[in-house]
Order: C-alpha cells, then structure tokens, then sequence
C-alpha cells in the first residue's frame, strides 16, 4: 500500500466519526494518479468526450434494485417465518435464529451486555456470528441491504429532493460528529441507568417488529422522523443519529467488500456525490484529490451502490480485495 | 454543471468549521460563519429532541401503577427490562399467544413481553417452557446467574408440578420463582363463594382465549368457547389450574361466623393466570398480582 493509500486508511476512519475528509498532499499522490490529474487538467478533448458521454449515459438502477429485492425479502423471512409457522428466521432484526442459529445485531447486543452487565452464551454466539458475517459482508450494507428504515428513508429522501427541486425545502446539514457523540451518549446510558434506552427509540428495532408482530403507537416516532427528514434535513436519522450505522461502519473496517474508485476514466462531474448517503465518502471522486489509481472507499460506505449504478464512466465498481489478484 | 457548484452542493459537514485547525485555512466569510452557527444551532436542536425522546421513555416506568406480568422465569423488573433484546423470539413460539409485546406506553419497555392474563393467560400446554428456552439473552431464564438476588418469597419451593404431565417419567416444570401470585380480590363476586353454579362457555361466545384440555388434546390448545361447562358448585379456577396443589376451594369462616366455600391460593402457585383468564364473572373474582411474593 502506498502512503497515500496507507494515510487515507486511518484518515476515512476519522472521517467515519465526522471529522471532514481533507485534502491529500502531492507528495503522497501515486506518480501514476499524477500523471492522471495531470492529463485531466484543461485537456479540451476529454470535455467533449465527458459532454458526449452525459449525453449517451443511460440510467441504470441495477443495484438499486438487487438491494431493494434482498432487503424486502429479508423482512419478509422475518414475517412468513413466524406467520406461517415455518421457523426459518425466527425473532425480529435485532436478535434471531436463523436456521436455529443465533444471531444477534451487534449494536443492540452491545446494548444489552452495557445495561445488563452480565454475557450469556448465547448472545455471545449470535454476536459472533453477524460480527463475522458483516465482517465480511461489508459493515455497513447492514444498513442499506436489510434495515427496513433505510428502505423508508429513501423514499422518503425522493420526497425531500423533489420539494428541494420545486425550492419549496432546502436541506438543513447538521455536524456529523454528531452521530459518534450519540453512540457515547447512548453506551454511557446503558451503562449508567442500566436501561437499554437506545432500543426504546431505534426506528430499526421499531419497524422490524413492527412488520412481524403488528403494528404499535411506536410507529409515530418513525413516522415523525421520516417528517423531519423530507421537510428538513435530508436524511438525517442515518447520517447524524443512528449508532446502529457506526457500530457496523466500524466493523466493516477491514472488509473485503467494497466500492473501489478507479481515477482513469472519471469525468470528475460528481454525480456519484448528489446520490450518496454519505458523501464524505467519496471525496476522492473530486478532481485532484485521488491519490492512487485506485482507490478503495472508505467504511462509512453502506455499499448501497447507487453510485455504482449513477456513474455514466463505470469509474466506480464493487470490488473484493484481492480477489481480482487470486483469478 | 460545473464541478465547483456540485462540490458545494454535496455533503452536509464538507463546510465545518474547526476551530482548532483554521489557522492554516484562509478566513471564512461572514455569510459562512453564521451558516455554520445555524448549523452548529441545528445539531444542538437535533441532540436535545433525540434525547428527550429517548429519555422520554422512562416517564412510563416512573408512573406505571401496576407492573405487567412477564413470561414465565423472567428475571426482576430491572434486570428484565435491560437484558431484553425485544425479539419477541418468546412470542413467535408460545402455543397459546399468551405473550404479547409492549407499545410505545411502555416507554424503555416498548418491544418487551407481557401477559394480560385475562385475555390469554400462560397455560403451560407447551410443557417444557418454550419462551425460556427461545430467549437469546437469558431475560427469561430456568437459573438465574448467581449475581442476581432471590427476592424472599418469589422462590418456589419445590419446582412445580405440571397436572397435565404428572404421569410422565418427569413431570416438574423447571421453574424456580413465581411470576406473581393468585389473590381473591373481589371475593364478593365470586360463584363459589355464593354458592352457585356455572353453566355455559365460561367467558362467552366471543371470547377468544385459549386452552389445552387433556381430555381433548394434549398438543393441540382449543378455545375456552368451544369447551362450556356445566357445574352445580363453581370451581372452574381450581379444575383449570395448570399446577398442582396451587389452589382448592376449602370451607372457610365468614367475617359474620357462618362457614362458606372459597377458593384458597397455595404455595405452589406460579401466578400463570389460568384462573384469572377462566373466572366467569365479569371483572374476574381472582386476579394475578404480578411480582407479587408468597407470605404465608
């Protein structure tokens, strides 16, 4: 790994807890990826080539729609499962048997072992098991391709970009540091009141049973921060709040999948940026910043790959690492 | 579109302001500067709603007027409501659907099982306590960690004999402390204390509650609608009582000195609302006090 590489690594970590992605120095730019931005830099055929190739790009939504197949399905394990008696995925997202396996999510698990102060077995086989498995799924797909607010949010985000269009609403951002000070806030209360009080309000937890087992009174705090987020701050739950997000982005950290940046055929135009939930993510797309040929994105990415599925130059792709060395 | 303009466009935060790092950067204008206090306002306002709602949530548990009656084997109140992961891996395997999960009242509690014993009381036709067995955290346990304190009186003090299985090789169930306790609470209302009888479906047409009748069906749990009786003395709560020894009716002395039949709570009663459920007079003559602890 270069240097450059190597610094963004730790840099896309703190970028995750909400500091700003800054600006790489020169010196740590690849002599390739140099020669790149180099030959981007005023070059009057690559305008043409960029102005013909938006006027030919055709949307895709490709991945868009495998991911929103998955994670209906995936909900729906959870209800045909118990509504029809056939024991596939029993329980609701936040902890469950599949096959008879345990498997527990990682943020309310955590939760519980803070406010109860005492591990069973269980739970910790049903930990292991998805840290394993979202180890090597990549963090934080959890939120893209199963968490059932997400699927909401999305639509929900439409809403907001259309009102944003017709200037009826402009998106309010927030400090995404935000979302590290809730996860603190939100362990330490565990910890000190000995209630897991986060699952009180996880809109995660509130949908999923919700779906499985009726619906409750709990569905107007997810209603009213779908409100908030079309009328005022776009997305705002996953990209300011939700602790669920930062415990799988921290997981995903050294997760084989992810979306890999590849510099050459960029056209610089960020429309990948417009799309993404975290943006942030995708500073390197920004002309000059790359410092490789090849950039890997970093673990705040939910994997989603609307970007993938936007990019008119296929500059952005889901990648395995390594796997491309093994074939 | 320019890449500047969609640069700016994107990215909520990609304008924070950092103190600790503006002495390189070049000042920021004053339009800047006082969106990023909006900004600053903004996430100060987005932290104090989060909270309040989440904190919101123990208003529920510091005004409860009667605690809910929980699954069997689960742990104290407060060790309840922090180990539960609200699953309902407990609800999806109970043969009767006497668990039910809490809403948004509840506050911390929203998501965790309950029993309303009146409407669907836990009968233990699965046997072996399922719901125990399903929870993924030990909130329902069969032995609770050491750790954890024994309220005096909550302790059974032999495991339970279950009347439907007294024939079988083991026929306990492994329950070590009650849920609550059967109380008379409006002995006024009670048949047998009347001295009447009890005809009909014990708690109406309509009614949609569930139970396991041995003499129907070992596995399979009817409706309590399906299943009237007809009894010259009523006793449906001592003849429906899942565990051995908990309750008999027995001839007591008035308050005025003349003797009448009542029923009478036992030690070994586990609190599982069977008799609450099946009482057929309307509200019901016998309750489960739920948490509540044997005094002799």
């Amino acid at each position: 790994m270069s240097a450059g590489l190597k610094r963004r690594f730790w840099d896309q970590i703190k970028v995750m807890l909400g500091r700003d992605p800054s600006r790489p120095i020169v010196a740590e730019i690849a002599p390739q990826a140099q020669v790149m931005h180099h030959y981007k830099r005023g070059n009057r055929d690559l305008i043409a080539e960029k102005l013909h190739a938006r006027a030919h790009a055709e949307h895709k939504n490709t991945w868009r729609n495998r991911r929103w197949i998955t994670l209906i399905l995936a909900n729906l394990l959870f209800v045909i499962s118990f509504q029809f008696d056939i024991q596939i995925l029993e329980g609701a997202l936040t902890a469950s048997r599949l096959i008879g396996f345990h498997a527990v999510d990682l943020n309310s698990g955590l939760q519980v072992i803070l406010a109860h102060k005492h591990i069973i077995v269980n739970l910790v086989i049903g930990m292991t098991t998805m840290l394993v498995f979202w180890m090597l799924f990549g963090g934080r797909a959890f939120c893209s391709w199963l968490c059932p607010y997400h699927l909401l949010a999305e639509w929900a985000e439409k809403i907001h970009l259309y009102l944003v269009k017709k200037k009826l609403v402009t998106d309010q951002p927030m400090d995404r540091r935000l979302r590290s000070v809730f996860w603190l806030i939100f362990a330490l209360l565990a910890l000190l009141t000995g209630y897991t009080v986060y699952e009180s309000i996880s809109p995660t937890g509130i949908l999923s049973r919700a779906l499985i087992y009726g619906p409750g009174l709990a569905l107007l705090w997810v209603a009213a921060l779908l409100v908030f987020e079309v009328f005022f701050s776009r997305r705002a739950w996953c990209r300011y709040a939700c602790p669920i997000g930062l415990t799988y982005g921290v997981v995903g950290i050294l997760s084989p999948l992810r979306i890999l940046y590849r510099l050459e055929g960029c056209f610089h135009e960020g429309d990948c940026r417009k799309v993404c939930l975290v943006p942030h993510v995708l500073d390197t797309v920004i002309k000059g910043r790359a410092v490789g040929a090849e950039v890997p994105i970093g673990p705040d990415c939910t994997r989603c790959g609307l970007c993938v599925d936007t990019c008119p130059t296929g500059s952005l792709k889901f990648d395995v690492k390594g796997l491309s060395k093994l074939m | 579109m320019s890449e500047d303009n969609s640069a700016q466009e994107v990215g909520p935060g990609s304008t924070a302001p950092e103190p600790a790092k503006s002495g390189g950067k070049p000042p920021m204008s004053k339009e800047r500067k006082q969106q990023a206090r909006r900004r600053v306002l903004r996430t100060i306002l987005l932290t104090g709603g989060v909270l309040g709602a989440a904190i919101s949530g123990y208003l529920p548990l510091a005004y409860a007027q009667k605690q809910r009656l929980r699954p069997p084997g689960a742990l104290d109140e407060k060790d309840f409501l922090s180990s539960c992961i609200k699953c309902g891996q407990c609800v999806q395997v109970c043969p009767v659907q006497a668990i039910k999960l809490a809403d948004l009242v509840d506050g911390f509690g929203v998501g965790v099982p309950y029993i309303d014993a009146r409407a669907q009381a836990c009968d233990f036709s699965c046997d072996a306590v399922q719901c125990i067995l399903a929870c993924p955290t030990g909130s329902l346990t069969y032995h609770k960690p050491e750790f954890l304190p024994v309220r005096p009186g909550a302790a059974l003090a032999a495991k339970p004999i279950l009347i439907a299985k007294e024939k079988d090789p083991e026929p306990t169930l492994n329950m070590h402390e009650r849920i609550g306790v059967a109380r008379l609470t409006r002995p006024e209302s009670c048949l047998a204390i009347q001295g009447k009888g009890f005809k009909g479906q014990a708690r109406g047409p309509n009614f949609k509650g569930e139970m396991r009748y041995m003499d129907v069906d070992r596995w399979k749990p009817i409706k309590i609608a399906d299943h009237p009786y007809d009894v010259p003395e009523c006793d449906l709560c001592v003849r429906e009582c899942p565990i051995k020894g908990a309750i008999s009716i027995e001839t007591v002395f008035a308050p005025n000195g003349t003797q009448r039949k009542s029923p009478v709570v036992h030690e070994p009663c586990v609190g599982c609302g069977v008799c609450e459920m099946i009482c057929p007079v309307e509200p019901a003559a016998i309750e489960i006090v739920s948490r509540e602890v044997w005094r002799s």
